[in-house]
């Protein structure tokens, strides 16, 4: 019982962090150590930094 | 089982309706609007919008999509489908769809409720996801690349030109809506400014301490804003600190104005993604805590179903009540704007085809329910209160004593005490003539929150309230100036090549500074116009973003009827037809009527007339010639919307027609099924 309400919270708080991109550094050096093993991955600063700049970049939010 | 579930819910939801729509008794329950929507939204979702994934567009749920094909971990990222629901609604949501059911409410609720029910369900949720499924099928494209892809030239510069002006409309009303709701308020103003250094705070801890650690610092950056709240009211009542943030409205504008210049050149860590973080939180934690207050509360509606401004006479939006309430509401049950969002962002996250219903349609039900709660947290105010906030002073008397004695010969009593009390309870020194739709909408959420927590805190709910909105608002106009730009410098580099480049610097300052000019001007105009300006600038708004939703929904015709899909096209046609019929009605009232409040030339001639007569006072006599000029500004702006409505409706028919009868048309430019990730890479463009 309390190891699946354990088990639900730390779902929960998995989502949480996707959703507002908490863990996007994470994922993006999964992928990239994965897909691209030659290339070293971006530090957490600079991925922070490209994926705001690209966030930005277009129409992102409305009215 | 199921059926008998979804009968029941069909039932619950016509009978909320019937209620909504004929009870006529002394005021009705907020909580059968809440019923009726959700049963209203549910039904549209669980078979209009099934009905429409499988029979119209043939969703594919073993098409890969653009983010498995093109995958990079980066834009293009197989997503969980409620982590790009979440992202899209966060992106769709903003101001809009609380301010505009806010003004619409002089009609009585009814008409606003309504058209928020029917617009969304079947045009602003079939609107995105009909747009989402298109440009999931074009590896994510823009709205623009689409319409120039499927139906030429024109079409695509319809669309770019279209996105460029309702951008500069909406800053510039969206900025009027800031400036009224901290004009001569020191703790809203206090509090707003209090707002941008949080926001750089945050970006540098988001930068520099703990990098992309969103969820931490957003917690902190929550509790100063709360303390900023707070601060506010210290400073209210402090007898020296309060006159540096007493404004009047023109300072306040030059104030908006320069912060959006500054914004948009600054880089996007330093002070837009941080504030957008927080005003992510804030809006989904407001619209929860909304909802669950209702549900608690269930506050009575005491606004009339219909008012007689239905007549046009109202004194927060002019018109009548047929073509305006379908523009005062755009946002909410049809915006253009989303087709932005819909197209190039979203599609890049989706990981199966299946969810597009969810997202598309989905995400817009909720944001329509949003507009749902600014419909009531305005209509729960008594009458008299709300047209005294929302009516501006140009048209119910400039003192306190005209303004109650005109609003009550309306038939909606309200006193200078009832008004000086509730102004003294939400910390503010006048809630008269306090137009824009903010102040109105705080003292309606902080009297439903209040009720729930405690009338104490009456005065730091309002302006909570006050300053969530102003957060994202503040977010919009820095988003919307830099979108701008990025359309201008796309613009000039046709005609000087290094005007185009994004980075560098004197591009970017000439472009930003262009971009906050355009709007800038038209805010200016807004805060000086003594009939309020929020008349003029919502009502070029709606008209604009409703444009943009016909040339969205012009699209997706022109690519059903190239597909073969004629029989189902009347899905888009539909509800493009009849955006087509109001947005060309209201023009045509917003050029021609020869009342001054409606038509933008009557307006015009109307003051000139006044002007040459010398009846004028002389602050009034002194801001007439700009107020002219811009009436006939607006009203060359109309026609301009109008013709790029009409050119590209036309343009649709023609490639339509041409299609149907076997005569060349721009290919489709739809991603084959069987193309794998490289073959798709390359054709990326």
């Amino acid at each position: 019982m309390i190891s699946r309400v354990a088990n639900r919270l730390r779902l929960a708080w998995a989502f949480l962090r996707t959703l507002v991109g908490d863990d996007a550094y994470d994922r993006y050096r999964a992928h990239q150590l994965s897909c691209h093993p030659g290339e070293p991955p971006l530090d957490r600063k600079a991925h922070y930094l490209l994926r705001q700049q690209e966030k930005w970049s277009g129409v992102s939010r409305c009215c | 089982m199921k059926k008998i579930l979804w009968g029941l819910v069909a039932i619950v939801g016509a009978v909320a309706l019937a209620g909504v729509a004929f009870l006529r008794g002394e005021s009705i329950n907020a909580l059968w609007l809440v019923v009726a929507a959700i049963c209203v939204y549910a039904i549209g979702y669980r078979f209009y919008a099934a009905w429409i994934a499988t029979k119209v567009l043939m969703v594919d749920p073993s098409r890969p999509t653009p983010a498995q094909r093109l995958e990079n971990g980066r834009d293009f990222v197989p997503t969980d489908r409620w982590i790009v629901f979440g992202h899209h609604f966060a992106a769709i949501a903003g101001p809009g769809p609380l301010v505009g059911p806010t003004l619409a409410a002089q009609f009585g609720y009814l008409p606003g409720t309504l058209w928020i029910l029917v617009g969304a369900v079947l045009g602003g949720c079939v609107q995105d996801m009909t747009m989402l499924f298109i440009s999931t099928r074009r590896n994510g494209r823009s709205l623009g690349q689409m319409a120039r892809d499927e139906l030429g030239p024109i079409g695509g510069f319809a669309a770019l030109i279209g996105t460029l002006l309702i951008m500069i409309i909406l800053i510039a009303v969206l900025g009027l809506v800031v400036v009224n709701a901290m004009r001569n308020s020191p703790w809203a103003t206090s509090t707003v400014f209090a707002t941008i250094p949080i926001a750089i705070l945050i970006g540098l801890y988001l930068r520099t301490l703990r990098p992309g650690r969103v969820i931490e610092a957003s917690l902190i950056g929550f509790v100063l804003l709360l303390a900023a709240v707070w601060g506010g009211g210290w400073i209210q009542n402090a007898p020296v600190v309060r006159e540096w943030f007493n404004y009047d409205g023109v300072p306040l504008a030059w104030f908006v104005i320069g912060y959006g210049f500054v914004a948009a050149i600054l880089p996007v860590w330093l002070l837009l993604a941080p504030r957008d973080y927080l005003s992510t939180f804030l809006k989904i934690g407001v619209v929860l805590l909304l909802g669950a207050a209702v549900f608690i509360m269930r506050p009575e509606i005491h606004m009339p179903a219909i008012t007689q401004f239905v007549d046009g006479t109202g004194p927060v939006v002019a018109g009548k009540v047929f073509p305006f309430v379908f523009i005062t509401i755009a946002c909410g049950a049809i915006s253009g704007f989303h087709a932005l969002i819909s197209s190039g962002t979203t599609p890049k996250l989706l990981g199966n085809e299946r969810d597009i219903r969810l997202i598309g349609y989905g995400a817009m039900a909720m944001e329509s329910f949003v507009a749902i709660m600014a419909m009531i947290a305005a209509t729960l105010l008594e009458p008299g209160i709300y047209f005294a906030i929302n009516s501006p002073a140009g048209i119910v008397g400039a003192t306190a004593q005209q303004a109650v004695a005109t609003i009550s010969g309306w038939g909606f009593p309200v006193t200078v005490e009832q008004m000086d009390t509730l102004a003294r309870e939400m910390g503010e020194s006048t809630l008269f003539a306090r137009t824009g739709g903010a102040p109105s909408l705080a003292v309606g959420m902080a009297s439903i929150l209040a009720s729930v927590f405690g009338q104490g805190l009456l005065a730091l709910w309002y302006h909570f309230a006050i300053m969530f909105e102003a957060v994202f608002i503040l977010t919009t106009v820095d988003a919307g100036t830099r979108v701008g730009r990025f359309m201008l410098q796309d613009l000039l580099g046709q005609v000087w090549e290094p005007l185009g480049r994004t980075s560098w610097y004197p591009s970017v300052v000439i472009s930003s500074a262009l971009v906050v000019a355009g709007w800038g001007y038209f805010l200016y105009i807004g805060v000086i116009d003594p009939n309020g300006g929020v008349n003029i600038l919502w009502a070029l708004f709606g008209i604009s973003n409703q444009m943009l939703a016909t040339i969205a929904l012009c699209v997706v015709t022109g690519v059903l009827i190239k597909q073969g899909r004629v029989r189902y096209a009347w899905v888009t046609v539909l509800p493009m037809a009849w955006l087509a019929i109001v947005t060309t009605t209201a023009a045509w009232q917003k050029l021609l009527s020869s009342d001054p409040r409606i038509g933008f030339l009557a307006g015009a001639n109307d003051l000139a007339a006044k002007l040459d007569a010398g009846t004028l006072s002389e602050a009034a006599a002194r801001a007439a010639p700009q107020l002219i000029f811009n009436q006939r500004l607006d009203a060359a702006l109309t026609v301009f919307f109008v013709i790029v409505l009409w050119v590209i409706i036309l343009d649709t028919a023609r490639v339509s027609w041409r299609f149907l009868q076997g005569l060349p048309v721009p290919p489709s430019s739809e991603v084959p099924h069987s193309l794998g990730g490289a073959a798709a890479a390359g054709a990326r463009t």
